[in-house]
């Protein structure tokens, strides 16, 4: 009876804190003195760190015939000119699925393979002096021709790895054929060309690293990185040392959306320089190096092939995938892999088949980007789905809601080979229809079509499941309480921005009741915290958030066994509350904080959710477009994107912001961009159309919550939602304002040149005297 | 990003720099609001030997009504120009156009007179001052010169400035109550235009569509000659030769160019 109380408060407890908007404990210091990243260290074993430059090439393929060092060899504070026949380490693969022979050399020595590529480094005393140097490097070329076209890359006709004889690097169902008869039975079959165009990261801080040597023959890097404890086994893996000798600092990280992912080879390089000139080293890019220097993502050729009857049920869909690897296999390559597995999304459709081939070609290497495989395959399913919706001639919102998974079938077993773990598709659909009041949306549509107006409506619907914590499912976590009052969280999933410092703290709170001032988060260490998954993927709160608040869970039950023990009582006598053990109905009691002061008061962790778990949700987007211009402008976009109950809706919608900016910005704005030369064309803030909050409405947010089983907060991932369920429905949305003229697709990003000749195009013209001029009036 | 080193000399009235100017001519390079400047030295495509600095030159910045023009001291900056009650009513175009230009930080700090110098085809004030039929004042150790900005420009990034030449004002007739309208197309917020339309009195000046700015020769004839606005508008491509890059091609630019020159002419003189 008294327990069953007692329990009751606990959580009533618990409930004050979780769900609540607490706001982020770590702006006061980003907004006051800034944050510290890694190029703006000091720590006094950086005095008198080396500054490290890069000479780059210039051209995206070329044989190296010359490289002549020593006009920056006797330039001013230059220390040391290194290039890659100096560097005795062995070249890596930065994709182990690469092909043979696809490995990165540190520093370029023959060949050089995409704008961009390190080919000699320059130590100077000052970095000023570092470019001024790097510039009398000199380097003759002789070019070869670029590779940029992804299917000439496939063609094999110029290789960029002669000893690998392909320029295939690996592929994802290649091995069996597809199937001839998948499309039997379909009375309507619509095959389609897509692109999912390439993106840049552009993280506001770039790519960072300082690496020092200390007596003990220990290195210490600080890097910017989405993970430490990955970078620092790969720092190790690529020096040949030992991971013991290797230690891992992240300070503030500006921001990676998946390019930080890892170490960069540059992070070995920096330490092995410093090991070299037995002296510290740092290093930070240039924005104009970032641009083609740091992964770009997405870079997907695809072929959607979808089949079914004029009722509007889709009974096959097959997709077909030729993606870039860039010139060094990476990330990149891996995530078709992903694509492969979400192709279906939250349809149940009886055939799926797919496949994916990976090539190389003469431009930055690919990693991941926000979503990373997973946008590319929402983005194929939901423009298929209204392929087919336009052929047979019904409401594209009407085909989705007849082809979702039904509520009842989860697990769902799809026929991409995941296994997803709850969904409630329909749901999420209808409430965004609701929500956006999208009959009357039409019906607005309707009329300005008929009064042919400049500027019509358009409407994008989509429906998206995708998987978060996929990569480890297990993560560490302790929690420790001090004599002081204090507790120290350690977590081996370090932010970049999310938040995690004070989600971490509320988790740690709801179990000890101490206020979140008093809880601090630790991250990005290695000595400090040796294991560690990172943030990535969404999986930080399901994973390492769930690992901190079963840490403070256990906590709570060792610290009542030994206040049992003082204070003479039944474990089941006693509640923790407000940062104290009591005897219930008493005021005798102990806070934590003592028992910590008689004995340590600390519990490691680790939780494994053993599984992914597939958040999904629906996006409704509303554009109007200029019809004469072609320009599109987003005016409404209403989304569900369902990740579980919320800790914190605060950081919950600031990711969900930050995800629908980059989906509208995906679908509307951004593309990096290669002449045929190779050269880029988008590698300033000028050329590269990243949105500003000028280019976006304000988001409507609907809440819906899903638990999942996979963990006890029920929680899944929100960080790539947005970029995975806004980016369709945005380009859905401008293509269906001018469907009525005849357009059936459009490829992102959908700018205001090729909104107006895909017009052209469908009025049959093809080109230049299609003026609307005396339409205005 | 950083620049190849240089020397500085900052003179505390336009007279040095004029000095400055005459002894170092080419190697020398004018520094206003550094918002053109800077970035193209940070990127290492410009790579001068001595910056003079004219930014702070206080007796530049000023906007006077001068008889039938608008006097605007070349120091002046897009912000001032944009807030000033004197442009407001007397050419409301270029407050107009100097308010797209880029974002508030560029307006803070950008100038008028290092716009018009700069000479980029894609700027906005260069097309407005066309428009407007103005005049930029050069001056040197030699005296001054009164260039017609129809005769200004020689091509992209450069103009009949000699090497020591200093822009020291910009004068455009008083509009008055004539009608204007300015149409600046992007793709983002604080982009540069990939076409715009200035258009004041009858007369309409282009942004980004050839080497320099442009007059829409055919359009103002057309208009005189008492065409539709429509059909006159039609006419706003031709003898351009505008540029193609990822914004748009050159067709779609000559398309962009009759659009937008009908809609701001039917601003103009519609509304
Ligand atoms: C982010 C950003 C966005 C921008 N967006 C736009 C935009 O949308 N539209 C637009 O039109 N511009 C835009 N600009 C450019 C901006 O308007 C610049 O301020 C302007 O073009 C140059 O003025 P300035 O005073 O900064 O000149 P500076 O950069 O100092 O100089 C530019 C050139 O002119 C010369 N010069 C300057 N003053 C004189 C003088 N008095 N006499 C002789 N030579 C001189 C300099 O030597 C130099 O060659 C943008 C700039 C930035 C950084």
């Amino acid at each position: 009876m008294t327990r069953h109380r007692h329990h009751a408060r606990d959580t009533l407890r618990a409930m004050s804190i979780m769900g609540t908007r607490v706001v982020r404990t770590e702006d006061p210091v980003f907004l006051s003195r800034g944050a510290t990243y890694t190029d703006d260290l000091t720590d006094e074993r950086l005095t008198g760190a080396l500054h490290l430059t890069f000479v780059r090439s210039p051209l995206a393929h070329a044989t190296i015939t010359a490289v002549d060092v020593e006009g920056a060899r006797n330039a001013p504070g230059v220390v040391d000119v290194v290039t890659g026949t100096d560097i005795d380490l062995v070249a890596p693969k930065l994709f182990a699925g690469a092909a043979d022979g696809m490995e990165r050399p540190w520093l370029a020595t023959d060949k050089v393979r995409f704008v961009g590529e390190p080919v000699a480094a320059v130590l100077t005393e000052d970095s000023y002096q570092g470019q001024d140097a790097a510039d009398l490097v000199e380097i003759d070329y002789d070019p070869l021709p670029a590779v940029v076209d992804l299917r000439a890359a496939a063609s094999d006709e110029v290789l960029l790895f002669e000893s690998a004889g392909t320029n295939t690097s690996n592929g994802f169902g290649l091995g069996k054929q597809f199937d001839e008869h998948l499309f039997d039975g379909c009375d309507v079959v619509v095959t389609r060309e897509i692109v999912n165009q390439r993106l840049a990261a552009a993280s506001l801080e770039t790519r960072a690293a300082t690496a020092v040597w200390g007596e003990d023959g220990r290195v210490t890097v600080w890097c910017s990185t989405q993970n430490a404890q990955a970078a620092r086994d790969a720092i190790a893996g690529w020096l040949g040392i030992d991971v013991a000798l290797v230690h891992v600092i992240t300070p503030d990280v500006g921001g990676g959306f998946g390019a930080k992912i890892g170490a960069d080879p540059e992070f070995a390089l920096v330490a092995w320089l410093a090991r070299r000139t037995g002296r510290p080293v740092r290093w930070s890019e240039t924005r104009s190096e970032n641009m083609t220097g740091m992964v770009h993502g997405r870079a997907q050729l695809q072929t959607v092939t979808i089949g079914g009857n004029r009722e509007g049920d889709v009974l096959a869909y097959r997709l077909d995938v030729l993606a870039d690897a860039g010139a060094y296999p990476r990330l990149g390559s891996l995530l078709p892999y992903f694509t492969r597995m979400m192709a279906p999304g939250v349809y149940d459709i009886p055939k799926v088949e797919s496949r994916a081939r990976v090539v190389v070609t003469t431009t930055t290497s690919t990693g991941a980007y926000r979503g990373a495989g997973r946008p590319e395959a929402t983005a194929a399913i939901e423009r298929a789905m209204d392929l087919f919706a336009a052929e047979i001639g019904l409401d594209p919102a009407e085909v989705r809601r007849r082809n979702v998974i039904d509520p009842g079938a989860f697990p769902f077993r799809t026929k991409g080979g995941a296994v997803y773990d709850t969904g409630e598709y329909a749901q999420a659909l209808d409430k965004v229809l609701d929500a956006s009041g999208y009959a009357a949306l039409r019906a607005e549509q309707a009329v300005r079509r008929e009064r042919g107006d400049v500027v019509q409506l358009g409407i994008g619907v989509s429906v998206f499941v995708e998987i978060t914590g996929g990569g480890a499912f297990a993560e560490d976590a302790s929690v420790q309480v001090h004599p002081d009052g204090t507790v120290t969280v350690l977590t081996g999933t370090s932010p970049h921005g999310q938040g995690h410092a004070t989600a971490w703290a509320m988790l740690a709170h709801s179990h000890l009741g101490i206020p979140i001032e008093k809880i601090t988060v630790r991250h990005g260490d290695t000595d400090l915290i040796p294991r560690g998954g990172g943030t990535m993927g969404s999986r930080s709160l399901q994973t390492g958030g769930v690992a901190v608040y079963q840490a403070a869970g256990e906590l709570v039950e060792v610290a009542k066994r030994r206040a049992a023990d003082l204070l003479e009582a039944d474990v089941d006598d006693l509640v923790v509350a407000d940062g104290a053990v009591t005897v219930v109905g008493t005021t005798t009691g102990v806070t934590l904080a003592e028992l910590a002061g008689r004995a340590e008061l600390k519990v490691d962790s680790v939780f494994d959710s053993g599984a992914p778990s597939f958040p999904f949700g629906a996006h409704v987007a509303v554009v109007e477009v200029d019809v004469e211009s072609g320009k599109a402008v987003v005016d409404r976009i209403v989304t569900v994107d369902d990740a579980g109950p919320i800790l914190n809706p605060l950081l919950a919608e600031g990711q969900r912001h930050g995800g629908i900016a980059q989906g509208i910005s995906q679908a509307l704005l951004e593309e990096v961009v290669y002449d045929a030369d190779g050269n880029p064309l988008t590698a300033t803030f000028v050329d590269y159309g990243f949105p500003s909050a000028a280019e976006l409405p304000s988001f409507t947010l609907v809440d819906m919550a899903t638990p999942t089983h996979l963990n006890p907060l029920g929680a899944k991932g929100i960080g790539e939602a947005g970029t995975i369920g806004a980016t369709p429905a945005v380009q859905s949305a401008v293509i269906d304002a001018v469907s009525h003229l005849g357009v059936r697709h459009i490829d992102m990003p959908a700018t205001p040149v090729r909104v107006w000749e895909a017009i052209n195009a469908a009025r049959g013209s093809g080109g230049a005297r299609v003026d609307t001029a005396g339409s205005a009036q | 990003m950083i620049p190849v080193g240089f020397a500085y000399e900052r003179p505390d009235a336009v007279e040095g720099a004029l000095e400055l100017l005459a002894e170092h001519g080419e190697d020398a390079t004018v520094l206003a609001g550094g918002h053109s400047l800077l970035p193209v030295m940070k990127l290492r495509l410009g790579t001068p030997e001595l910056i003079i600095d004219i930014g702070r030159l206080s007796e530049l910045s000023y906007v006077r009504v001068e008889g039938d023009e608008v006097a605007i001291g070349a120091g002046t900056r897009h912000h001032a120009v944009e807030t000033s009650d004197v442009v407001a009513a007397e050419v409301p175009l270029l407050a107009a156009v100097a308010r797209t230009v880029g974002d508030p930080q560029v307006r803070h700090r950008g100038t008028l007179g290092g716009s018009l110098a700069h000479a980029d085809p894609a700027s906005d004030l260069p097309a407005a001052v066309l428009a407007l039929g103005g005049t930029v004042v050069l001056r040197s150790l030699r005296g001054d010169r009164y260039v017609p900005i129809t005769a200004f420009y020689t091509g992209v990034f450069s103009s009949v400035r000699e090497p020591d030449e200093l822009v020291v004002e910009v004068r455009v007739p008083r509009t008055g109550g004539a009608g204007w309208a300015y149409e600046k197309f992007t793709r983002r917020a604080n982009d540069w235009a990939i076409v715009g339309v200035a258009v004041v009195d009858g007369r309409v000046g282009l942004v980004n569509m050839g080497s320099t700015p442009l007059r829409a020769s055919a359009t103002e004839a057309a208009l005189a000659e008492g065409a539709s606005i429509v059909d006159a508008a039609m006419l706003a491509d031709r003898d351009t030769d505008p540029p193609a890059d990822v914004a748009g091609t050159k067709e779609y630019r000559r398309h962009l160019a009759r659009v937008f020159a009908r809609r701001a002419l039917t601003t103009a003189i519609v509304a």
